[in-house]
């Protein structure tokens, strides 16, 4: 790799793991987008989309089928010129003069590999190290095969190859270049369980070795594991930020409490619990609203046992990325009403 | 001015020779087409009479169907360059690399024009060995007579880069792979008529003449990379949106 490229790909960092938006300094953002559109014609593709994500974070954008996710990557990829905005990718400004500087920098594994099926898989990557201009091909691939565990197939046709494996190639073909941001489009999309589970091991290894990876996809428990923040998207962008963060902006926290029998007068002893602002009955018991789970967990306990009841389980209200952008989604489809 | 990376027009030649080596329909068409155009002129020829009047018109007509040859055999190949590409979507992650659409259509048109003059040529080779070993000598005389050798050796490359170019950018602005060879071996074909009059003698052809034929195909040739790539929109050929 040369030298500049070196300083685009940052060991990860403590705050990466654990704040939201990374500290930019002293390294910068992989991506910076203001306030970016597109429109074909009279349809909106996204709008009005801003966002910064750090060297070595791994970004989820999430979003229904025709959100947008797609075309964002593209555009930010050059392929597609923006109807407005600004973007700055891999430390250079977004603009048809430095297309081909930005994508000698960046990688985009579209959602089909597009791999050339007559070639063995070691012709596809020679070509595309063509294409990049590498030094030292032969390094480059051997490292790039070994990144997806297929240093033993590299004689064989990518025709006979299993989606799992082509999606593998095309994932060793994104790394041929060491990008400073590798876009991963929809990486799992169409895969069986056990090639899904491959393609999450190579991204969690890749996020482990730092790589700035933006990941667009519409699998919730994809994004919950691999991505440190996500973005959810429905042509414009609806919220950002850690998984757990989007939880508590949504939604209030709560205890779920489940009880041997319902209580006789429900009203009067959940409404007299300390810390308990409301309360509902669910089938499995009694949904709590608290301001402090923690604080009001044990005391809940307490008066509950108290006034005679057997408690089966006490617990917080877990809400799933699924919850966050159901929620979302039926917000904009309200909206739209 | 731009400049162009040799190393990404090498990368794009070499793939689509490796991929044409293992691709039976693009193999077929590279072999059957000179087969057969190597049988009809070698019928005309055989079909001459040494002493008719019409010697003349034989040779002409042997020696136009060679001239189809680097007219069809490309056409076929590159109509599929980009349409085909994009059909099996191999053209994203192309176009996501750092290479220039011109690089990409200088690479395409290499690959398509290096097969098809060496095929070309070694028709024509075998065509003047045979006239050589059994045609009777009066024909032969006739056929390294005047400029005929020379036409071919001239408008083989020259017919090659036009049927190349037609190709790629019916290919460029097509959404159809079969629609686009059809296409694109008809458009192909406009200057094989003006050399059918000149070779079959119905334009009285002067070396001027031809040597002006031959300089305007040439520049045709060589700027028409630059037109079609023009023609040539990543948005639209990814999204199938015009910009």
């Amino acid at each position: 790799m040369t030298a500049k490229y070196a300083t685009t790909r940052q060991p990860q960092r403590e705050a990466s793991l654990t704040a939201g938006p990374l500290n930019p300094e002293p390294y910068g953002h992989a991506l910076a987008v203001e306030r970016l559109s597109k429109r074909f014609g009279e349809r909106v593709a996204f709008e009005d989309v801003s966002f910064e994500v750090g060297y070595g974070e791994v970004f989820g954008f999430l979003g229904p089928n025709g959100a947008g996710k797609t075309t964002t990557v593209r555009t930010l990829g050059t392929l597609i010129a923006p109807s407005s905005g600004t973007a700055i990718v891999a430390g250079i400004p977004l603009s048809p003069e430095n297309g081909p500087e930005i994508r000698s920098r960046i990688s985009i594994m579209p959602e089909s590999p597009g791999l050339y099926l007559r070639l063995t898989v070691m012709e596809n990557l020679q070509c595309f190290a063509g294409l990049y201009e590498l030094n030292d091909v032969h390094g480059r691939i051997a490292r790039a095969l070994r990144a997806v565990n297929l240093e033993d197939r590299a004689g064989d046709l990518c025709g006979a190859l299993s989606k799992g494996l082509r999606q593998r190639v095309a994932l060793a073909r994104a790394l041929l270049n060491d990008p400073a941001v590798l876009f991963l489009d929809e990486p799992t999309s169409g895969l069986d369980p056990v090639a899904t589970r491959e393609v999450y091991e190579l991204i969690t290894s890749l996020r482990d070795q730092g790589v700035t990876i933006l990941l667009t996809t519409h699998r919730l428990q994809e994004a919950e594991r691999l991505c440190h923040r996500v973005a959810i998207l429905n042509t414009t962008l609806r919220m950002i930020g850690r998984p757990d963060e989007l939880r508590e902006q949504l939604f209030s926290r709560s205890l779920d409490v489940r009880l041997r029998k319902p209580l006789d007068d429900p009203e009067a002893v959940l409404r007299a619990l300390p810390g308990v602002e409301g309360w509902e009955q669910v089938p499995s018991g009694y949904t709590l609203t608290v301001t402090d789970p923690e604080v009001a967990a044990p005391q809940v306990a307490r008066v509950l046992v108290s006034t005679g009841a057997d408690i089966l389980s006490l617990s917080e209200s877990r809400h799933s990325l699924e919850d966050v952008y159901l929620q979302l989604l039926d917000e904009d489809v309200e909206e739209k009403r | 001015m731009m400049s162009l990376s040799c190393r990404r027009v090498a990368a794009v030649t070499l793939k689509e020779l490796r991929d044409y080596r293992r691709n039976r329909f693009v193999i077929g068409t590279m072999a059957m087409v000179p087969v057969l155009f190597i049988i009809l002129p070698m019928i005309q020829l055989f079909a001459a009479n040494a002493t008719g009047n019409h010697l003349s018109v034989h040779i002409g007509l042997s020696l136009l169907y060679l001239l189809v040859i680097p007219v069809m055999v490309p056409s076929v190949v590159s109509a599929y360059s980009v349409v085909g590409e994009r059909e099996q979507g191999t053209l994203e992650p192309v176009l996501i690399t750092p290479i220039r659409r011109e690089e990409f259509l200088i690479g395409k048109a290499l690959a398509a024009f290096v097969p098809t003059v060496l095929i070309a040529y070694a028709v024509f080779g075998i065509f003047l060995a045979a006239a050589a070993v059994f045609a009777h000598p009066v024909i032969v005389s006739a056929i390294y007579a005047g400029t005929h050798v020379l036409v071919q050796l001239l408008f083989t490359p020259l017919l090659a880069g036009w049927a190349i170019w037609v190709g790629i950018a019916v290919s460029a602005r097509s959404t159809d792979v079969r629609a686009a060879q059809q296409l694109s071996v008809l458009a192909s074909v406009p200057p094989l008529i003006l050399l059918a009059l000149m070779l079959l003698n119905v334009i009285t052809v002067s070396t001027a003449l031809a040597l002006g034929f031959a300089a305007t195909l040439l520049a045709v040739d060589l700027l028409a990379w630059r037109a079609v790539a023009a023609m040539f929109d990543r948005e639209r050929l990814i999204t199938g949106r015009h910009t």
